[in-house]
């Protein structure tokens, strides 16, 4: 009962999204940027906002939350430090988006004086995304038989070498999964994104040039009232969007599983 | 006796935080003869053979007193190389743990650690190993599909070419065959005859049966004592001890 609610919840949101966004998608939709505040024209200008702004989330937020991983796993023993790194962590997961919006505000934006930029937001969203990909990559390594690391050790490998061959090859379906999530999370991403990154309408230039993502545009389209059709039309892009990535992503991780077993 | 063997093993203490392991045991072993470390459950094999070739420096809370000496070396000194000195003596556990990779890559793996990264190059140290451990005709087809494919005898075998593909000087083989079908293990003690005529190795049997029928030196173990050595058809027809009489014949153990 409460899984075919589930489904049914996810099939009504879906049917409700696609059948009022459907209609609304086209090349021209997807190939224009906003004019007249979006009641005209397309998303391309979002489209690219979204994906350099999650691509910097990625980029800065996956070595680094698969480095804290490693460090936890394969470098120290459970201890003070260990614990409260976790702990952090932890805490980390449990924080309003809102929050980060407002810390990235305030220390991205203003203190470090990079402005509403795709930076800023980036390292936003990379500090928002950091406990998730964290803990599924820990999650991962711990998964992997430590005999796998006595038998590299014992064929003359190194620390470094046990772990670029062996640990992080095996965990990574893991590892990817997190990354995916976090993907999701990026994309989707409001409250923290308005505060961070802008909402400029404007083609973004640079690292530092304000960016408004899709999921931006469609809280304003309909926040504002602006254009109810151009809202759908962004909302049913973002779920296609996030649809397909994951089903390439499950594809691969499927074939990668296959051939190492 | 020291004059030629390739390890010496002088009064050698082991522990695990305070547990005692090992107690000073003393142990020559001679080049290219496959010496038996037998005994009951809990004797101190594994931990020896893991002395050995220093995996024991992995389990936290270890300490260890005496000197192991390979040629003369000793394998404590703090100027060694640990990675040279496992490509010199390599181990294979009692269970087979083939890396999630091909057949090949599990092989090429140590070469590879070590640099060997030209095709050709790999490609004849793959060949030759799985030839050595007898292997490569059941497999040489398939070289590029996952070992975790492969049946338990044949990746035990794996693991022994893994190990041959670094041309080590010892082989430790702590309970190759256990969990292994008849067939299996009567292939396996074939390819340690073999090898023996290159290697030195140091086998703790299946059984006292294996033993006696692979090895030339024996050393019987209880509760980490090492209590008698000697030619293997001495130890198991006329043991000089009675703790070794006793297992032998199957009083206990």
């Amino acid at each position: 009962m409460a899984a075919l609610s589930t489904i049914a919840v996810m099939i009504l949101i879906l049917f409700q999204i696609l059948r009022e966004g459907l209609p609304v998608l086209n090349l021209h939709f997807f190939l224009n940027s906003p004019k007249n505040m979006g009641r005209e024209g397309g998303i391309f200008s979002t489209i690219i906002g979204t994906f350099a702004l999650t691509g910097v989330a990625i980029l800065v937020g996956a070595p680094l939350g698969v480095g804290t991983a490693i460090f936890l796993r394969e470098y120290t023993r459970e201890s003070k430090i260990s614990r409260i790194i976790r702990f952090g962590t932890d805490c980390l997961a449990g924080v309003p988006s809102i929050i980060f919006g407002l810390f990235g505000f305030v220390f991205f934006v203003i203190r470090l004086n990079m402005g509403w930029s795709i930076l800023s937001g980036g390292l936003t969203l990379a500090a928002m995304i950091l406990p998730t990909i964290i803990s599924t990559s820990e999650e991962s390594i711990r998964a992997i038989p430590p005999s796998y690391r006595e038998v590299s050790y014992s064929l003359g490998g190194t620390k470094w070498q046990t772990i670029t061959r062996v640990i992080l090859p095996s965990a990574l379906p893991g590892i990817f999964t997190g990354i995916l999530l976090s993907v999701g999370r990026s994309i989707g991403e409001t409250a923290a994104v308005i505060l961070t990154a802008g909402s400029s309408l404007v083609m973004p230039t640079s690292l530092v040039s304000p960016i408004r993502t899709m999921a931006v545009h469609f809280y304003i389209l309909a926040r504002e009232g602006i254009s109810k059709d151009m809202a759908y039309g962004t909302g049913a892009t973002l779920i296609l969007l996030v649809l397909i990535i994951n089903m390439i992503a499950q594809w691969l991780i499927g074939r990668y599983i296959r051939h190492r077993t | 006796m020291s004059q030629g063997s390739k390890i010496v093993i002088k009064d050698f203490s082991f522990y695990y935080d305070s547990v005692q392991a090992l107690q000073n045991i003393g142990l020559d072993i001679q080049p290219k003869q496959i010496f038996t470390v037998f005994g009951p459950a809990r004797s101190g094999k594994t931990t020896l053979l893991k002395s050995l070739n220093r995996l024991t420096d992995l389990i936290f809370g270890t300490s260890h007193t005496g000197t192991i000496l390979l040629d003369g070396m000793d394998i404590y000194d703090p100027e060694l190389s640990l990675t040279q000195l496992r490509r010199r003596i390599g181990i294979v556990f009692d269970l087979p743990i083939p890396l999630p990779m091909s057949i090949f890559d599990n092989v090429a793996y140590g070469p590879k650690l070590s640099g060997t990264n030209r095709r050709n190059r790999l490609n004849e140290i793959v060949e030759k190993a799985l030839r050595s451990a007898v292997l490569w005709e059941e497999v040489k087809d398939r070289l590029h599909t996952s070992a975790l494919r492969l049946s338990g005898g044949q990746q035990q075998r794996l693991c022994i070419a893994r190990i041959l593909a670094l041309e080590p000087e010892v082989l430790l083989l702590d309970e190759p065959c256990s969990g292994l079908d008849p067939i299996s293990t009567a292939s396996i003690e074939e390819t340690l005859r073999k090898l023996k005529e290159e290697y030195t190795i140091i086998l703790v049997p299946h059984n006292i049966q294996q033993a006696s029928r692979v090895a030339d030196r024996a050393g019987f173990f209880l509760n980490g004592e090492l209590i008698e050595t000697g030619p293997v058809f001495q130890i198991f027809t006329r043991p000089k001890d009675k703790r070794t009489e006793d297992y032998v014949t199957g009083k206990f153990g």
